[in-house]
């Protein structure tokens, strides 16, 4: 269901219409495999399709920062909507996370 | 972040809906589409339906998650109540799980038992967060039980806020 995808060393992940507790260990397990497999660096998380999300996201993030923190890694969040960006800001999330509008300011950061 | 309700006489029940679920995961996309469709004659704004979906959502997880402690066993029950008073939405969500012995720890932004699961420890304060009152009541061994008020068609504001 979501997109995994490798640029650079930058784990580009599409994410779920609704993001919840039922697929949120799928997400975090198959991101944890490009992570530890050691071709990713930092984490994009793109949530352009994304809808609906309840603390589970919020968990999927945290626990996919503390894994590429500690290898100076950085995570992204692009293309949240008002409702993704307000759970996102209510959890304290943008003083890890890049919380940014569009994918033309994440390929910038990409080159 | 949370508004102050002004306390009010509680108004005529208008409608009513119980529902008895499987705590298993797939169930948790079910029960807040079903609150959510619940409230949609009081047409509620966007914020509105996401505020309650989300509240739901991480109620029903949490009574997955902690009080049947992930089990995934389909005759674990959840009872899912919602109640119309007017513009008024009532929604309890009570299992018969394990329950807890600190339900102020719990509550607790970032307290969570299970960081081992990616939890966040987010629920409660999201509940509090989006709804206009919480109440919870938890019994160590006989389950918990939370009851989330909030008034529908009315908060323009809240879109307004951060």
């Amino acid at each position: 269901m979501e997109d995994f995808k490798v640029i650079n060393d930058y784990l580009m992940i599409r994410l779920p219409e609704e993001i919840d507790h039922h697929g949120s260990a799928a997400i975090s397990s198959k991101a944890d495999r490009y992570i530890l497999s050691g071709r990713v660096e930092n984490v994009v998380f793109d949530f352009e399709r994304t809808t609906f999300m309840d603390s589970s996201g919020i968990g999927i993030i945290l626990g996919r920062y503390r894994k590429v923190a500690c290898f100076g890694g950085k995570v992204y969040a692009v293309n949240a909507d008002s409702r993704i960006r307000r759970i996102l800001l209510m959890s304290g999330l943008e003083r890890i996370v890049e919380i940014m509008d569009t994918k033309k300011k994440c390929g910038e950061v990409e080159q | 972040m949370i508004g102050i309700v002004e306390k009010r006489e509680l108004g005529e029940v208008t409608n009513e809906v119980r529902l008895e679920i499987a705590a298993v995961s797939d169930n948790e996309s079910f029960a807040r589409m079903a609150v959510a469709a619940f409230i949609t004659p009081l047409n509620p704004t966007l914020e509105e339906l996401s505020d309650v979906k989300t509240a739901v959502s991480e109620a029903v997880t949490n009574a997955v998650i902690h009080g049947y402690e992930n089990r995934g066993d389909r005759s674990d029950k959840i009872l899912l109540t919602c109640i119309l008073r007017g513009d008024v939405l009532e929604v309890e969500i009570s299992d018969r799980g394990v329950g807890m012995e600190d339900v102020d720890a719990a509550m607790t932004p970032l307290y969570t038992t299970r960081p081992d699961m990616d939890r966040s420890g987010m629920g409660f304060a999201f509940m509090e967060a989006f709804m206009d009152d919480l109440e919870v009541r938890s019994e160590p061994g006989c389950g918990t039980s939370v009851k989330m008020c909030k008034k529908i068609g009315v908060n323009p504001w809240i879109g307004s806020e951060d």
